[in-house]
């Protein structure tokens, strides 16, 4: 049975609609026009119309910048979904399914910014770890754990896991255990059964892992600048640093406008391979949106 | 292909406090159509899920022709298992489906193709190869689980109640169509029903559980005829069964004091010595009903007077609920052998006299003093 469509549907989307048009539409053509105009005096923009912005992007160091985004954001969100899927199918055998999604949710009840401090008191010259390593009598000076690209993505794995774990726990949950008994049945060992019979079924919630972990951490900004230090910036930090330092807007657009290109780019090339079973026309359509919006506003 | 013996000897398995299989020994023979029948939980599925390699027991051991399999995990059997749901693969055709065995053995590809063609063949299923699971009804499923089990040349063949998800006519008719797989394939099958009339028409063994035990393993008409217990014969078919004490005793001859009933002769297979407490059954369909008090020619017949309660008509026979005068109630089964346009001839309440001779009835569990 399909509900039949009425105008009452429309009249209950207009809310939303309103909220879309205002909140993420405006000013996402804000910035598309920015990107097209003269960099004001001091900030801002002047109504004229220049490909300045776009011009400098073909400069050696945000063309470096974009590629180490890049493979930040893969090897993160990479990283992210190993460790999502193990736990994910965990939690979707447990006994004790609501105690093990609370913890999953518990983080979110922390500020993100207190949580990345958190792991600078870990990480840190000063921190636990080094701490720990000290009073044992293993170093005698630090180890430099902050300020490279692994904390990066040590942290932004961290943050971003539960994005993972949620989505590939709810398809698991539904997905029948029996069938990896009939895989073993008929001669596939373990891991066989899982990637043959459980991946492929598991599938729709594996994509929305993948963009929803690999969507924010491309548009990352407040992870690397704390941790990162000068090995770790991100496109997101140039897209800060052109508006609150150099105060050049219009290229803080054009950046952003990749920023956001790439992601609903490698969204809908990513959904467009994944046609069967799965994510359907409406999720594709949310997952496009979710990645304008991380892109657009990045933290 | 060729059936294997399975040996299943002393095992014994618990889920925490609960024992699912206790002490339970079973012998089945090569290219045998063998059913484990009992109520849910009395631990049939469990024991199909140890011959599988699903689960260990906690003790006794599993041999298949003779070769213990207790530690060999499901893959590295050469059983195979048709699952109550199915389990059919929904990512994969239904070509790709039966073809998922020898994929991951890696066969080539034209030995692949002719195989997986021969087995949706024997499941008359070629015309499907390219739907997917989703696209088939119950029955086609079930026969494509089939296919898929048996192409692997498995020597035992598990199927855990293949047919319960399935309606009634269309359970009939897998019933004989895996009837006629077994003759073709001539593998052993290792049946798990709950349904006795499943049981009963394609096994040629049956072993009765309840609670774990294995109470009675023999042909189905052994079973039917000749229960060990009041619960196999309660459970197999639908029977009178009564508690009471032999009185006399004659040679093979015996007579029964029911409280309920009063005294009943029956025949047993050996002498029954008076004083002996025993349970007396006798099936519905073996005692006649009858508006007259047959007349007294034979000196063996067991004749009850009663009063219809429930005549439940159903086209080729009626079900009688006959209520004695003291107060117990026979079910009665009379056949519609001939063409009647009388209308019944027997109607509610009204008195009849039930009769059955002493070889009809048997006595079930015997306690000698």
């Amino acid at each position: 049975m399909t509900a039949r469509p009425t105008k009452g549907g429309a009249l209950y989307a207009l809310p939303n609609a309103l909220w879309l048009t205002f909140f993420f539409l405006a000013p996402l053509l804000i910035i598309v026009a920015y990107s097209f105009m003269k960099k004001g005096l001091y900030g801002g923009v002047e109504n004229e119309f220049s490909l300045r912005a776009y011009a400098l992007l073909a400069n050696a160091g945000i063309v470096k910048v974009a590629f180490r985004t890049l493979l930040v954001a893969l090897a993160a969100t990479a990283l992210t979904i190993l460790i999502a899927l193990p736990v994910g199918y965990n939690m979707a055998r447990s006994k004790n399914q609501t105690l093990k999604l609370f913890l999953v949710i518990v983080p979110f009840w922390t500020n993100f910014l207190i949580r990345i401090y958190a792991w600078i008191a870990i990480l840190g010259n000063e921190g636990t770890i080094n701490g720990f390593l000290r009073s044992v009598g293993l170093i005698s000076d630090p180890i430099h754990l902050m300020y490279n690209q692994g904390a990066v993505i040590l942290v932004l794995v961290y943050m971003y896991l539960p994005y993972a774990v949620l989505p590939l726990f709810s398809t698991m949950d539904k997905f029948d255990f029996i069938l990896l008994d009939a895989a073993r049945d008929l001669g596939a060992g373990k891991l066989e059964s899982i990637v043959k019979v459980m991946l492929p079924n598991v599938r729709s919630g594996l994509v929305t892992a993948v963009l929803f972990t690999f969507i924010p951490i491309f548009g990352a900004y407040a992870v690397p600048l704390l941790v990162g230090g000068k090995d770790g910036y991100m496109l997101g930090n140039v897209i800060a640093d052109q508006v609150m330092k150099v105060r050049d807007w219009p290229f803080a657009s054009s950046i952003s406008m990749v920023v956001t290109f790439v992601s609903t780019i490698g969204v809908l090339l990513f959904l467009a391979r994944q046609k069967r079973p799965g994510v359907s026309k409406e999720q594709a359509a949310a997952l496009a949106a979710e990645a304008a919006v991380a892109a657009g506003g990045g933290r | 292909m060729n059936g294997s013996d399975v040996t299943i000897s002393r095992v014994g398995k618990s889920f925490g406090s609960f024992a699912a299989l206790d002490d339970v020994s079973l012998d089945i023979r090569k290219g045998e159509f063998f059913s484990l029948l009992g109520p849910s939980g009395c631990g049939k599925t469990t024991l199909l899920r140890i011959l599988g390699g699903f689960e260990v027991p906690d003790e006794g051991t599993v041999a298949i022709d003779g070769v213990d399999v207790v530690g060999l995990s499901a893959d590295k059997r050469r059983t195979n298992t048709v699952f109550q749901s199915y389990a059919l693969f929904p990512h994969l055709s239904i070509f790709e489906n039966v073809a998922f065995p020898l994929r991951l053995r890696k066969v080539p590809p034209k030995v692949l193709s002719s195989r997986v063609k021969d087995y949706l063949a024997l499941v008359q299923l070629e015309a499907h190869a390219d739907k997917m699971p989703a696209q088939l009804s119950g029955g086609q499923k079930q026969r494509v689980a089939i296919a898929r089990a048996l192409i692997n040349e498995p020597s035992v063949l598990l199927l855990d109640e293949p047919l319960s998800a399935l309606d009634a006519k269309l359970r009939q008719h897998m019933l004989v169509e895996l009837d006629s797989i077994h003759d073709k394939v001539g593998i052993t099958f290792i049946y798990v029903t709950h349904d006795q009339g499943e049981a009963l028409s394609v096994s040629d063994r049956i072993a009765v559980m309840n609670q774990g035990k294995v109470l009675q393993v023999g042909p189905p008409h052994e079973i039917y005829e000749d229960p060990a217990t009041d619960f196999v014969a309660r459970f197999i078919g639908e029977t009178n069964l009564f508690r009471g004490a032999v009185v006399r005793s004659e040679g093979l001859l015996a007579t029964v004091a029911i409280p309920e009933v009063g005294e009943v002769l029956v025949t047993t297979d050996d002498p029954v010595p008076a004083g002996s407490s025993v349970s007396f059954a006798v099936r519905p369909e073996k005692i006649r009903i009858a508006a007259q008090k047959p007349a007294a020619a034979r000196k063996d017949l067991n004749v009850v007077k009663g009063a219809v309660d429930e005549p439940i008509y159903s086209g080729f026979q009626t079900k009688f609920y006959v209520r004695t005068e003291k107060g117990v109630t026979f079910k009665v089964f009379k056949q519609h052998a001939d063409y009647s346009d009388k209308g019944p001839e027997i109607k509610w309440r009204q008195e009849v006299f039930l009769s059955w001779s002493a070889e009809d009835g048997t006595l079930v569990e015997v306690a000698r003093p």
